[in-house]
């Protein structure tokens, strides 16, 4: 004899279907919201970053602003150029954000001069009246500062593509990086090429038609509208070219090391 | 009788609960970036009437020196903000949801009563389908926000590469003023949202996780 062990399945009462749904849903609802807010304190508490070109970030969000970076860098092109203005629109009063690395009184204009290293050993030392041979570029377009503010500005000097090509420094230039900094070292950054290398970043020495004041950068500073403020490094004292990202700044205090526009 | 009546599909809550957490950390990361630059007010013939963000303010949600940090957060979130309002989006245009979403040619008419309604001014409400004609008007006004809090926020982002953008929302610097707004504006729909919840009462909250209404029949 055999026996059919029937399954039966309960008919639950809409009441009862009430109170399991409830059930269900809400339980996932808490479980997932707590599981966020769990992964949220660890976002919130995760480890820094171990102190290297780049210093300050927490190690996920490091890792999430060099993701960010390599995607909007497929983005960038040198067609890509920003806006230009009228030249009546630049500011007369041009803001003046920061003095890391100019600070010392007893810079002297005259005998500076700009070392750019070239080849393995070799050190081109360039004076402002060499400078001021090259072809000069005058840009009007809105600087833009990390901090939000923006302000249209008047700089003109030599495009850095310009300064390459004339100092023949091609085989640098195919390297992946190159890095600034003030004639004292305190302040410095780090560029990718591409971004060097856009038609509108130049070394400039003139703004608003007049040599560039001390507060600026004088006698010779960057300017370079793909990036924010940070990087337009002031008053430069040496150039070099690598294939590591070269240190950088603010970079080492927790910013994006590419801070592209 | 009880009987369960569906009301809004997984997705939609989903979706709906993703973004909360995600426009809350998008703000707050927010603060940190603007605190850098505060410099919007509203001022109203010569006179001072809001200072985004008074000091209180400030001390009181730890915001200032935190840029970086700020930049930080907010260029991580932003991709799960953005791909989840995608998301939400794509959803409701194919399921067809958005039948019951936009607004139709009866929705400003009739949102007028369902507020004159809910301040207590008229007793009786249009008749409606799973949204009323005010929130088919609000509902669909928080995606285009959403969507226009991407597209300024990218013109600030990189308003180089995409400077076109940048030059569509009035340039770079009305581009940061028009996302700031937009950022009022969520945090105004989020305490008129939730006022209206409340009032709303249990039902309609328990469609919003579990996604059924119960009703008598």
């Amino acid at each position: 004899m055999k026996t059919y062990k029937k399954k039966v399945r309960k008919v639950l009462t809409p009441e009862q279907k009430i109170k399991r749904r409830n059930f269900i849903s809400f339980l996932t609802f808490f479980v997932l919201g707590g599981a966020a807010f769990g992964g949220w304190k660890w976002l919130l508490h995760a480890p820094e970053e171990t102190p290297g070109v780049t210093a300050g970030a927490s190690k996920p969000l490091r890792r999430a602003l060099n993701k960010s970076e390599l995607f909007f860098r497929n983005l960038f092109s040198h067609k890509h150029l920003a806006r230009t203005y009228p030249i009546d629109r630049a500011a007369t009063d041009v803001r003046v954000n920061g003095d890391i690395g100019i600070e010392d009184e007893d810079f002297d204009q005259d005998n500076w001069r700009l070392s750019v290293a070239r080849g393995k050993k070799e050190i081109l030392s360039v004076n402002m009246a060499d400078i001021r041979q090259l072809p000069k570029t005058e840009i009007v377009f809105d600087f833009k500062c990390v901090e939000g503010w923006d302000q249209i500005q008047h700089w003109a000097g030599v495009r850095l593509t310009d300064f390459i090509a004339h100092y023949k420094l091609l085989e640098e230039a195919k390297m992946q990086y190159v890095g600034m900094a003030t004639p004292n070292g305190e302040y410095y950054v780090g560029l990718d090429m591409e971004s060097a290398l856009h038609p509108q970043t130049i070394l400039a020495y003139e703004m608003n038609g007049q040599p560039v004041t001390p507060e600026h950068g004088a006698p010779l500073r960057l300017i370079i509208p793909v990036k924010y403020g940070i990087k337009n490094l002031k008053r430069i004292g040496t150039i070099s070219f690598s294939n590591q990202r070269p240190p950088d700044y603010w970079a080492e205090q927790g910013y994006d090391y590419y801070s592209g526009l | 009788m009880k009987i369960i009546k569906e009301k809004h599909p997984l997705l939609t809550r989903w979706t709906h609960w993703v973004n909360f957490p995600l426009l809350a950390i998008m703000i707050w990361s927010g603060l940190l970036i603007y605190w850098a630059n505060d410099v919007y007010t509203i001022t109203i013939a010569g006179h001072r009437i809001i200072r985004f963000f008074p000091d209180w303010f400030n001390t009181l949600l730890n915001i200032p020196q935190r840029l970086a940090e700020g930049m930080a957060f907010h260029f991580f979130f932003m991709w799960f903000f953005f791909l989840n309002g995608l998301f939400y989006v794509g959803y409701t245009l194919i399921s067809g949801q958005w039948r019951s979403l936009l607004p139709n040619k009866h929705s400003l008419r009739d949102a007028w009563q369902v507020m004159l309604h809910d301040l207590h001014i008229r007793k009786t409400l249009p008749t409606q389908g799973k949204y009323n004609a005010a929130q088919r008007i609000a509902y669909t006004a928080i995606i285009l926000m959403g969507a226009g809090s991407i597209i300024t926020g990218l013109a600030i982002y990189k308003p180089v590469q995409f400077s076109w953008l940048c030059w569509l929302c009035g340039g770079y610097h009305f581009a940061r003023i028009l996302h700031f707004t937009l950022t009022i504006g969520y945090v105004l729909f989020f305490f008129i949202h939730v006022v209206q919840v409340i009032i709303a009462g249990w039902n309609n909250f328990r469609a919003m996780v579990a996604g059924f209404d119960v009703v008598e029949e």
